[in-house]
């Protein structure tokens, strides 16, 4: 066994690890720049940029938003997770699919829908209803599947020294999905402060509509730069804190076998299915009825056809060279992190993820002015465009190609070098037959959510190129609502498909799942 | 004298500043099964993973079937050195049916002769070539990855603790079963080991390990009746080691003058008996008293407090059982025991 206990060299595979930190570097690309346009500025323009009202307000603005959503997210995905988990609630099942359905509508598509369906739907509190009811599966789906996979020994621990069900449940079950909890509030907040689409549409200026209104309108190069740079600031904050409280919790194993512990609601059944559907109702019911009304006038109107086909083909295009680009910065990221982990591995890992972490509106900023000051062939080309995305989603690549790369063990491979095949046929043979899928899956999860992409899409997309997701914008921004349905309708199908994948991975749709 | 096998010597490897292999020689013959016994972080699986060329050793040679595969400079890759390996969990091939696993390592004329079918009839699976690794129980998969390594009749295989996932019971008919099949294709193994049961049943000879050394290898009898120290003695089997001195043939306990097999050097030794060795008497031998027994079914294991404070166990076979903790008795020693200097 010694082995595998072995202390490992620090850089355990040279070339592996020069492509991937050449991967990261690439990927980082967009932050750095930023930082060296800040540092250009200098520091007497930053400052007199940075200590005024409207930032403060806007800076107020976008916290107040970030707290409100994740804390509502937080009490309605858990306490959805502990219903549908550990509870009797009748059609326990269908409501755990269903409650995670929501992830598969975009911000910007929900908050179409709202403002075609309620009048003077805006403001504040309007955002803050709409980001909750889009984001909470963001807590929901790793609490239920943390509630799923967690030890019921320790449960069973609990009651047989005398603490009652509920006692145990606050007491233990809790505490054991505390850090799956933490990890996704962190995702709610994150998430709302790099929204762009849904805050833009109900008029609520936080940072991120501020910076592209900043740089579209007036061009404001340095108000602009200095308003993303506070962003990054606080997105990289928000990363730390949760790394701090993730130190602390120790990681659960999740080798249960048995089903978990029911509760009984008793009377509390059908209150609980009520609440349930009043969520769901917000959530998709809403979207599903602004949809359908506007859909048929949409459809229907002259000329749309062929500005949707137009819309399609620029979307499949960009996402092409998108998913294309990611993969390949993804593959050797994540065949290092399957195969070589060590601390190097770690750092390179995490970097991607602060990209990943950016608003696309900061990604799409920098780089423009990248390819403006730096590599000016590059402006205006969808290669551009595939390089945010790459920014954005090479985290989402690089786990898709590392559980992959875990389908085929070494345990595995060295049964066939021992059996008289050399590096190369094993490689064919066995490697290759055994990753594909899970590659594929990766490449398909990225080209959809590509596809999704809206702020970094509207500042780089060539000029005269449409995408759905810019279409839906465009139209919803002028009210032609009829216009806009069909977008929303195509992005809704487009973005179901990764969010049943995520769903499944997480073991709701299993048929022991949930049961 | 049969052919050797696997030639092993003054192998040595190191992770940083720990030894994992600290200068070891084996030798395994034409036809044998030999097992390395040793607690866990012992080198047994470094060993193994050197000469299956999956490690790279420091220093010492392995030659296999004549061929040297490591040293002088020499390190031939593992595909090359016709060494197949059954790893602890089967390792198969997920993707390929159980037929395409056991042919993995032949040739395409090899893979229509029928051996694909021979081997899986040698480890009881005929007829299972269609099914997928999914389909079967663990003891089944794991006899496909022995008939996969025994397929392309490799000079040497070996098993890494082919059996430690698998249940007691389960385990027990495992090992006749593989062991059968390893002897009727006439195969050399070497089995990696911490179950002191699994390697005295199944090997012809059994290595004992420590930190990195091979202390004594000899065949099962020989480890368990002549251990080369009272580590040893402790690790493969229970013992009983008592305080004594020799005096020519003869070793002086508390339990009497118990005549000694081997050579011995005189003065004080310890003294190894082994449980079975303890017979209990109502009247005759040393007086003591019983402090507890655990029943085990088709023995029991008696713990005894001898006068004079010495604590040893009996194992016991039906006539010995019943007895309760207080119960006063005579003991007796059977046979001869070994005694070791100091």
């Amino acid at each position: 066994m010694r082995a595998r206990r072995s202390p490992r060299r620090v850089l355990p595979r040279p070339g592996l690890t020069v492509a991937s930190a050449a991967a990261v570097a690439v990927a980082l690309l967009p932050l750095v720049y930023l930082a060296v346009r800040a540092g250009e500025a200098g520091w007497d323009r930053l400052t007199t940029e940075l200590l005024t009202e409207r930032l403060a307000v806007l800076a107020g603005r976008s916290l107040a938003l970030a707290a409100v959503v994740t804390a509502a997210c937080t009490v309605l995905g858990v306490g959805a997770a502990l219903l549908v988990a550990r509870t009797d609630l009748p059609g326990r099942r269908a409501f755990g699919v269903v409650a995670a359905l929501p992830l598969a509508v975009p911000t910007y598509v929900a908050g179409f829908a709202w403002i075609a369906t309620v009048d003077g739907f805006a403001g504040f509190w309007a955002a803050a209803l709409l980001l909750t009811v889009c984001s909470y599966p963001y807590v929901f789906l790793p609490a239920v599947a943390a509630l799923t996979r967690a030890d019921p020994g320790q449960e069973e621990v609990s009651r047989s020294l005398g603490r009652g069900p509920w006692a145990t449940l606050l007491g233990v079950t809790l505490r054991q999905i505390r850090p799956a909890v933490a990890a996704g509030a962190l995702l709610v907040a994150l998430y709302v402060l790099s929204d762009f689409g849904a805050v833009s549409l109900v008029q609520v200026d936080t940072f991120t509509r501020a910076i592209f209104t900043a740089f579209n309108l007036g061009f404001d190069r340095t108000g602009a730069l200095v308003l993303s740079t506070v962003l990054v600031v606080l997105t990289v904050l928000l990363i730390g804190a949760e790394l701090t409280t993730r130190t602390r919790d120790a990681r659960y194993a999740s080798t249960a076998v048995r089903p978990p512990v029911r509760l009984g609601l008793g009377r509390w059944r059908w209150p609980a299915v009520t609440a349930l559907l009043a969520v769901l109702a917000l959530a998709l019911g809403v979207p599903a009825v602004g949809l359908a009304r506007w859909l048929a006038a949409g459809v229907s109107r002259p000329g749309s056809l062929a500005e949707i086909a137009a819309a399609a083909g620029g979307s499949l295009s960009v996402s092409l060279a998108g998913a294309a680009f990611t993969m390949l910065l993804a593959l050797p990221l994540g065949l290092l992190a399957a195969r070589a982990p060590g601390p190097v591995t770690t750092l390179l890992e995490r970097l991607t993820y602060v990209a990943h972490a950016l608003p696309g509106v900061v990604i799409g900023l920098s780089l423009v002015f990248f390819a403006v000051n730096v590599a000016y062939p590059l402006y205006q080309s969808r290669w551009l465009l595939a390089l945010a995305y790459a920014t954005l989603f090479l985290p989402l690549a690089v786990g898709a190609v590392a559980s992959a790369a875990a389908q085929s063990p070494p345990a595995v491979e060295e049964a066939a070098r021992s059996l008289g095949r050399g590096p190369f046929a094993v490689f064919r043979t066995v490697t290759l037959p055994l990753t594909l899928p899970g590659i594929g899956a990766g490449a398909a999860l990225t080209f959809l959510t590509c596809m999704k992409e809206l702020p970094a899409t509207l500042l780089l997309r060539p000029t005269g190129m449409d995408t759905l997701a810019t279409e839906l914008w465009t139209h919803t921004s002028t009210a032609a609502y009829a216009a806009a349905a069909p977008y929303a309708a195509i992005l809704v199908v487009l973005a179901a498909v990764p969010t049943w994948l995520l769903a499944a991975r997480t073991g709701l749709t299993d048929p022991g799942g949930t049961r | 004298m049969t052919e050797s096998m696997l030639t092993v010597a003054g192998l040595a490897k190191s992770y940083g500043a720990v030894p994992a292999l600290a200068g070891v020689d084996l030798d395994v013959r034409r036809g044998m099964l030999l097992a390395v016994l040793g607690p866990s972080g012992c080198g047994k699986t470094t060993l193994l993973r050197c000469v299956a060329g999956f490690e790279r050793a420091d220093r010492g040679t392995v030659s296999v079937a004549g061929r040297t595969v490591v040293g002088n400079g020499v390190h031939v890759p593992p595909h090359r050195r016709r060494v197949a390996v059954v790893p602890q969990e089967g390792a198969l091939f997920p993707h390929l049916s159980v037929a395409d696993n056991v042919g993995y390592g032949l040739d395409r004329a090899a893979r229509r002769s029928g051996r694909v079918e021979e081997v899986l009839d040698l480890v009881g699976l005929a007829g299972y070539g269609a099914r997928m690794p999914h389909q079967l129980s663990g003891g089944q998969q794991q006899r496909v990855a022995v008939a996969r390594a025994l397929a392309p009749r490799p000079p040497l295989v070996l098993l890494d603790e082919p059996f430690s996932a698998l249940d007691a019971k389960l385990r027990t008919e495992l090992r006749a079963d593989v062991r059968q099949a390893l002897r009727a294709d006439g195969a050399t193994g070497v089995l990696v080991t911490h179950d002191q049961g699994e390697a005295l049943s199944m090997a012809d000879a059994v290595a004992v390990m420590d930190a990195g050394v091979i202390v004594q290898c000899g065949t099962p009898a020989e480890v368990y009746r002549d251990p080369a120290d009272p580590w040893v003695a402790r690790f493969v089997g229970d013992a009983v080691l008592l305080p004594g001195t020799v005096d020519d043939d003869v070793a002086v306990t508390p339990l009497g003058r118990l005549p000694l097999r081997g050579p011995s050097t005189g003065g004080a030794a310890t003294v190894l008996v082994r449980p079975e060795q303890i017979r209990l008497a109502t009247v005759g031998g040393a007086p003591a008293t019983v402090v507890r027994q655990d029943f085990h079914g088709h023995d029991a294991l008696t713990t005894l407090r001898l006068d004079d404070g010495t604590v040893l166990a009996a194992r016991t076979l039906d006539e010995g059982t019943g007895l309760t903790a207080g119960a006063q008795v005579g003991v007796t020693v059977w046979g001869q025991v070994r005694a070791y200097a100091g």
